[in-house]
């Protein structure tokens, strides 16, 4: 794509718009597929069935319909709110989720615009979705929207220190900021220098950086604000905190953005730590063909482990909270930064 | 670290296996249209009414604590037994009526009724798409008497 963009710069208009519609045909039904997936595992944890019925087999249009039902209600804003910036707050967080799609490499080709900074690029687009939810939160005219989004801001601060002092390390590793870099730097790696290609089906950053891996998923968690981390919401103590006032087709739009940003940030991880799209064996041309499938699915492994933590793990603490990001995780992540380094530079 | 384990996160990993292990047994959902669950015997479900032996007493509707039944009668006179004898009269029911949607499942009716006219019946599946509906009338009661188990063998 990005080459074809560069011969034809007269159909810039055009290639943006075909380019923005993949990537939300993409993301819009990774969404919905996570949706219906956390539905069904969460049920079949606490020993239920979930959804049923909907759509015949399996109940697999229960997203659907939850999503028909969304839009059929009232959009309604409160006399106290910021009225523009109330309406604007959910635009913000779905912009932010899907600007990371714009570096995310599907395949050696299929990437909206290779940047060098790719990594620094999307770890800022990735906070601006947070920003969104501090928007909504102090616009909603509602303490607990107002405590919900503070919290959020609270969350961003600590937690968006470990996201990228755990890429820190994938960047040292690869000598690269660029995410394609990124991807042929784990597919062109040797163990000791000498072990054949096919050896990296196992990603190489999974093992080296071990360490990154799991501060970066935790880290996520934290910037999706899912469940172990989900103060910002907290339904039993902040009712629904930034969401509280929102209703119809704005919070779908919030909830679309939770599982978007789902999609996005396991992306973003598959890539920097999992390999990406990448196979061994096939020729450049058909790993464009079967490069999205593999990053999808590794997206898919991601999410999964996102909702089996989710389902598992009960709601921290607001000092817990701050405690294992400022106590714990940066400490690793500057070790990790450290070890990567000193490895790096001596082997 | 408590419930005696030693090493550091091993509790967050023993929370995975166990949602990890419930994911992949079956669920307890008794999945209600396609398969049904079997009341137990003394099963609340309904009340079922046998018109037959209903007095018209009006006790089952008075002691209602709210007042869900609505009973209507009267009497008809019937030929002496013997000849030359006088008329006796008998209480009729016309109008049995027990709305669902106030009843509150107390059974004090079924206990109250001096001559086992009303019963429990184990039957669950009579919901309907308006509140107004759920008023049974005394042929809708007298269906659910096929739906009354037998009662237990007496003790010795």
């Amino acid at each position: 794509m990005e080459v074809i963009s560069d011969d034809l710069g007269g159909a810039f208009w055009l290639l943006l718009a075909i380019k923005i519609g993949l990537i939300l045909a993409v993301v819009m039904p990774g969404a919905l597929a996570i949706i219906f997936g956390e539905l069904k595992i969460s049920a079949h944890m606490q020993s239920r069935m979930g959804p049923y019925f909907a759509g015949g087999r399996w109940g697999w249009a229960q997203p659907l319909a939850d999503g028909l039902k969304f839009m059929q209600k009232e959009d309604l804003v409160p006399d106290a709110a910021d009225a523009r910036v109330y309406r604007l707050a959910p635009y913000v967080v779905l912009m932010g989720t899907f600007a990371t799609f714009v570096v995310i490499p599907f395949g050696p080709d299929l990437v909206a615009r290779n940047l060098d900074l790719g990594i620094f690029y999307l770890l800022a687009v990735s906070s601006l979705s947070t920003l969104g939810v501090l928007m909504a939160g102090w616009s909603s005219g509602n303490k607990y929207s107002l405590i919900g989004g503070l919290r959020a801001a609270a969350q961003l601060i600590a937690y968006e220190l470990p996201l990228v002092l755990a890429v820190v390390g994938v960047a040292i590793q690869a000598e690269t900021l660029s995410l394609s870099g990124i991807v042929n730097a784990q597919a062109s790696w040797q163990w000791f220098g000498a072990s054949p290609e096919w050896v990296n089906l196992i990603p190489p950053y999974m093992i080296l950086q071990c360490l990154g891996l799991g501060i970066f998923v935790v880290a996520s968690l934290a910037e999706l604000s899912r469940i172990p981390f989900d103060m910002p919401i907290a339904e039993s103590e902040l009712t629904m905190g930034y969401l509280t006032e929102y209703s119809g087709l704005r919070f779908t739009m919030f909830f679309l953005g939770e599982y978007a940003g789902m999609v996005s940030l396991a992306a973003v991880a598959s890539t920097l730590f999992l390999g990406g799209y990448w196979l061994p064996w096939v020729s450049v041309g058909m790993l464009n063909i079967l490069g999205p499938f593999v990053l999808l699915s590794k997206v898919m492994v991601l999410a999964f482990i996102f909702i089996w933590l989710r389902w598992t793990f009960p709601r921290l603490r607001e000092d817990q909270l701050q405690v294992i990001a400022w106590k714990w995780l940066i400490p690793l992540a500057l070790f990790n930064i450290l070890i990567t380094g000193f490895l790096k530079v001596v082997i | 670290m408590t419930n005696g384990s030693w090493f550091p996160l091993s509790g967050l990993a023993r929370g995975l296996a166990l949602t990890m292990k419930t994911l992949f047994t079956k669920p307890v959902t008794v999945n209600y249209p396609l398969e049904k669950e079997t009341p137990v015997p003394r099963a609340r479900g309904v009340i079922a009414l046998d018109p037959e032996a209903c007095t018209v007493c009006m006790l089952c509707a008075r002691e209602c604590p709210d007042w869900c039944i609505y009973i209507e009668g009267h009497k008809e006179m019937q030929p002496p037994a013997k000849e030359g004898g006088r008329m006796r009269s008998r209480a009729t029911l016309d109008r049995f009526d027990l709305d669902y949607a106030l009843c509150m499942y107390c059974g004090i009716c079924v206990e109250v009724c001096p001559f086992d006219a009303l019963f429990w019946s184990p039957d669950y599946e009579y919901s309907e798409h308006k509140i107004s509906d759920m008023l049974h009338d005394k042929e809708r009661l007298e269906d659910w008497l096929q739906t009354v188990p037998s009662p237990p063998a007496l003790e010795r």
